[in-house]
């Protein structure tokens, strides 16, 4: 019998600390795609939250931080970090090792990731459980704020390595900047 | 240039693909007249002024958005759901 080693989206990649700023994989476990069924989103919030604990989330949100679920685009959501229960409201994926997630901690976080993506990360603005699909340089993904120097950046697995690339790049131009204004 | 998403607040353009204007949500009938349809594909209105167009949050929620703007003053005036616009 042939033994395979599973390996997460950026095993070899991570961690990093350029600068202020640290990148490590978020190794999610069990990750789901649940779109609720025309109609049927409040039931499916309810059952999630009786057998999770966590419920649906609205759009551009987050909810939970041990198992969760993260709004993910219109009318879906992923439940990370538990097994999915059944659901008979909503089409529910499998999307377990499907996503390269990292976080990205420190001071110069929202500089690092303001060089790429277009949404505004202001902590005004963009507060702690907001989530945006958006552009992450030429990739589409998703950005969650988790603290106030805290942020997790998704996309999808094949692109994990200009995910690094990309925020490794940039990290590393905000870096030389500050070396050179001190 | 910034876009109105109704599910996701004001964007940027790069986050949405350009379709065309909004009329293309009103397909003839399958037996409607051959200049129905002739005129539904081909031809489409240059107005000075207020227009609708159809873009898609590609990069974003993935709704289909109907986007009014003005072509004098480039003005954005507001956007709805595609499925809610008819
Ligand atoms: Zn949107």
């Amino acid at each position: 019998m042939v033994k395979l080693i599973a390996q997460t989206a950026c095993a070899g990649l991570l961690p990093k600390t350029i600068g202020s700023v640290t990148v490590t994989e978020v190794d999610a476990g069990q990750v789901t795609l649940i779109a609720p069924h025309k109609g049927q989103q409040k039931a499916v919030s309810a059952a999630l939250k009786t057998s999770v604990g966590v419920g649906f989330p609205a759009p551009n949100r987050s909810v939970g931080t041990g198992p969760r679920t993260v709004w993910c685009g219109k009318e879906q959501a992923l439940l990370i970090g538990a097994p999915c229960p059944s659901l008979a409201g909503a089409a529910c994926v499998d999307h377990s090792d499907a996503w390269a997630i990292v976080q990205i901690d420190g001071a110069d976080t929202v500089a690092v990731l303001a060089r790429l993506t277009p949404i505004d990360l202001r902590a005004n603005v963009f507060k702690r459980g907001h989530t945006a699909r958006t552009l992450i340089g030429h990739m589409t993904g998703g950005i969650t704020r988790l603290g106030a120097q805290s942020f997790e950046v998704m996309v999808m697995r094949s692109m994990a390595e200009t995910l690094v690339h990309d925020l490794t790049q940039a990290a590393e131009n905000i870096a030389a900047r500050a070396q050179n204004a001190g | 240039m910034r876009l109105p998403c109704p599910i996701c607040g004001e964007r940027d353009r790069r986050e949405f693909y350009y379709q065309g204007h909004a009329g293309l949500l009103d397909r003839p009938t399958r037996d409607a007249d051959p200049q129905a349809w002739v005129d539904h594909v081909h031809f489409r209105d240059n107005p000075a002024g207020e227009t609708r167009d159809l873009w898609h949050h590609e990069a974003g929620c993935g709704a289909w958005i109907v986007v009014t703007r003005n072509t004098v003053t480039h003005e954005v005036s507001g956007a709805v759901l595609a499925e809610k616009s008819k």
